[in-house]
């Protein structure tokens, strides 16, 4: 046994609205510079739809994650072999065109135009060359487009459902979206670490960050093609790789992540999860359909004596065991069952979980018999030939999970490698709090049909109290339960305190220049 | 002309050497931030397969044909000893040089018309761009006109770079050389001389230690094995992969 501590986090997808708050406050202390103009650390996309870069779950474009093979897991466009080959060229990276070209407009333009008879306009400019450009894209092109041609229809996870089942997704009254926010997942498994031939990247011992060493990073660049959720991202001007750092000089010092404070729903929720190490390989090599599982069954119990003494031998500290055993994340991802890795096919062990949305599956589709009242119609009025109707009636309160909106097919391709019966759990587990929720406050639903739905998805009406304090009301402290970092014992993480004694800053000291 | 021979075949070559190793110390510990291979494949990736593949594969052969004729003269003395075999050598080491030469060209060609490449070159890419460019087609044509440059190079062009390395400058046979030969040798001093100022650095950081390590990395800012015992004292943990 080799308990380790993650900095965990849920993102409760239900309670997304989508307004990217999280995206600026990421990009506002991070990415505000040149060559990381295009970089969203923090990101947000609208599903179905292709995302940023543009379709990134397709592998079979990007190459990125593990495949198995004859029983072992290898890079599936990186490695020692294929990386090596490949240095001087590598065939399956992106390019920036799979992000967009940043761009700024000329805001001068209008300010200091002579007076004319027409009025200045402000034209948007490249932010690499300095030229004029045409947008062709930009941060969430696709913002809100569900249903549409050029993006949600070419979502990589509809390959998994028939034709007819994603037409079906797409006729006007089924039409549903939901928000999928992404940032680095910090990987037990990261495929970016396995793949950087200067052993640039590493996965911090103590809390699990995966980070790059800006000073060992040499751009080769595979990184970028080996992370399957191209969250590892090339600075075209300093010739460096950067990525998402979960904000750990803020971690550092008792604070939330800059996307986790900001959140305006407060879907984000950050917690210490133990987990053996040793299993990690066996894990990651599970067969696809065991994948969801294995994970969680990699993931400890942090109450039990065994494991906290392992973990104290381990060097975790007591604080951060205590962190864990008040961990939010632990509690929706291993108590209570709630929440999904995001595409844990491509077998890195990502620790940034999703709570799967229930809302687009709420509303059911039913047939209708609408004859007589067509009748009543005036004869130039349209008539609608299909007999759908958008079924929101509260005689069963909730339509049932099976005739979702969303196909639960989609759903699964997206959070269970496929595995539909995951999916189904956590939606009826969602549901069922929510009729007990329903019970206590409205008194519309009886108490013994309250607890039969509980009981029937295994949770306690102790659980569903929980579950309902920590979805609607958790203050800040139970959202983020932070581990101290313990600079006593390292006094800095990344430079002796001696180095940098009167130097600004954390860590280092340089300016990033480009080098000649 | 004895001093102009002198500086460019003694003075020139230990500045060079001396730059050269005070200038990559210096970089790798003072700028390692600065080290990079300045990829600019994210920019531009179709072009670049034509110009990088051909011409780090073209350079690498080439710059090792020659280190291994420094290195081990004699053996290619032995080896060019059959005709048949001089010729192979002679040829694939030719074919090679017009690979470097193909892909430097496209790498120019790319970088001059291409806006977003425009926009990531300094000056120094330019000159040193320049500079392989003369060396390549210098190297060509002395290739082709004073033949048999591997039998040559061994027994003259060796023993004189082996004089340098000895501290015992002979330069008597560089001297003879031809006007052409002296010129390809003098840049490849400079070369040598600005090299720890140029992008080429990341030739010194090329990743082989990759294939000898475990695929994963894990470090710890502090001994994770002691830290818990109250036993052990405090002492000062240089973070470590474990």
């Amino acid at each position: 046994m080799d308990i380790r501590a993650q900095v965990s986090m849920v993102f409760h997808l239900d309670k997304c609205i989508g307004c990217h708050t999280c995206s600026i406050a990421c990009k506002n202390i991070w990415t505000d510079r040149k060559g990381a103009e295009y970089m969203w650390w923090n990101n947000v996309e609208t599903k179905p739809g292709t995302g940023y870069p543009t379709q990134w779950e397709d592998q079979g474009i990007y190459k990125g994650g593990w495949e198995k093979k004859k029983g072992k897991i290898v890079l599936r466009g990186a490695g020692k072999k294929k990386g090596l080959l490949n240095i001087f060229h590598n065939p399956h990276m992106p390019t920036i065109d799979d992000y967009y070209e940043p761009f700024t407009y000329k805001y001068l333009n209008l300010i200091e135009s002579p007076e004319k008879d027409i009025q200045p306009t402000a034209r948007p400019v490249s932010l690499i060359t300095g030229k004029p450009i045409d947008i062709k894209m930009g941060p969430n092109w696709d913002d809100d487009l569900s249903g549409t041609p050029d993006f949600a229809r070419q979502d990589p996870n509809l390959k998994n459902l028939t034709a007819a089942e994603a037409e079906a997704m797409f006729q006007l009254e089924k039409m549903a979206l939901y928000y999928l926010p992404r940032i680095c997942n910090h990987c037990l498994n990261p495929a970016c670490v396995a793949s950087c031939p200067s052993g640039a990247i590493y996965k911090r011992g103590e809390d699990g960050v995966v980070l790059i060493n800006q000073d060992v990073c040499r751009a080769w660049r595979m990184c970028v093609t080996a992370c399957p959720y191209k969250k590892s991202y090339y600075n075209w001007n300093s010739g460096k790789s950067e990525k998402c750092i979960l904000c750990y000089p803020r971690i550092e010092a008792g604070l939330a992540p800059a996307c986790m404070h900001s959140c305006v729903g407060r879907i984000r929720y950050l917690g210490v999860i133990l987990y053996d190490a040793e299993r990690i390989l066996q894990t990651a090599s599970a067969d696809e359909h065991h994948l969801v599982e294995a994970q969680l069954e990699a993931l400890v119990d942090p109450y039990d004596p065994e494991i906290m003494e392992s973990a104290k031998a381990n060097g975790i500290a007591d604080s951060t065991l205590k962190a864990a055993q008040d961990s939010p994340a632990y509690k929706f991802v291993k108590v209570w069952g709630l929440a999904l890795p995001l595409h844990p096919e491509y077998r890195t062990l990502p620790m940034l979980f999703y709570v799967p949305p229930l809302l687009p599956v709420m509303a059911s589709v039913t047939q209708t018999r609408d004859e007589e009242q067509k009748k009543k119609l005036h004869p130039i009025s349209k008539v609608w030939d299909d007999k759908w109707l958008y079924d929101t009636s509260t005689e069963e309160i909730w339509g049932t999970i099976d005739e979702a909106r969303f196909p639960l097919k989609y759903l699964a391709s997206l959070f269970s490698a496929g595995d539909e019966a995951q999916v189904k759990t956590r939606l009826k587990k969602l549901m069922a709090v929510r009729m007990y929720r329903r019970y206590k406050t409205v008194g519309d639903i009886s108490e013994q049909r309250a607890l039969e739905a509980l009981k029937e998805t295994g949770l306690t009406p102790e659980d569903a109290d929980g579950i309902y304090y920590l979805t609607s009301l958790a203050k800040f402290d139970d959202r983020f339960v932070i581990p101290a970092s313990h600079r006593e014992q390292a006094l800095e993480m990344l430079d002796f305190a001696g180095d940098i004694k009167g130097s600004t800053g954390f860590g280092t000291k340089k300016i990033p220049e480009r080098g000649l | 002309m004895s001093s102009l021979h002198n500086f460019l075949f003694i003075g020139l070559p230990y500045m060079a050497g001396i730059i050269f190793l005070a200038g990559t110390i210096h970089r790798f510990r003072a700028a390692s931030y600065k080290i990079s291979s300045l990829s600019s494949q994210f920019l531009e990736t179709k072009q670049l397969f034509w110009g990088s593949v051909p011409f780090h594969i073209g350079l690498g052969v080439v710059f090792l044909g020659h280190l291994l004729a420094f290195l081990f003269p004699n053996t290619l003395l032995a080896w060019n000893s059959y005709p048949l075999r001089l010729i192979i050598l002679e040829v694939t080491g030719f074919a090679f040089a017009l690979c470097f030469l193909f892909g430097l060209v496209m790498l120019l060609i790319r970088r001059v018309i291409n806006e977003r490449i425009r926009a990531v070159t300094t000056w120094m890419d330019i000159v040193i761009e320049l500079l392989l460019l003369y060396q390549v087609l210098f190297g060509c044509t002395i290739a082709l006109k004073y033949r048999w440059g591997s039998s040559w190079f061994a027994s003259d062009m060796a023993p004189y770079l082996w004089s340098l390395l000895k501290l015992n400058p002979n330069i008597e046979a560089v001297k003879a050389m031809p006007g052409m030969i002296q010129a390809h040798v003098a840049v490849a001093f400079l070369i040598l001389l600005i090299f720890p100022f140029t992008r080429l650095v990341h030739f010194l950081v090329t990743p082989f230690h990759y294939l000898f390590r475990p695929y994963q990395k894990v470090i710890w800012n502090w001994d994770r094995k002691t830290i818990n015992n109250s036993e052990s004292g405090w002492t000062k943990h240089q973070p470590k992969n474990t």
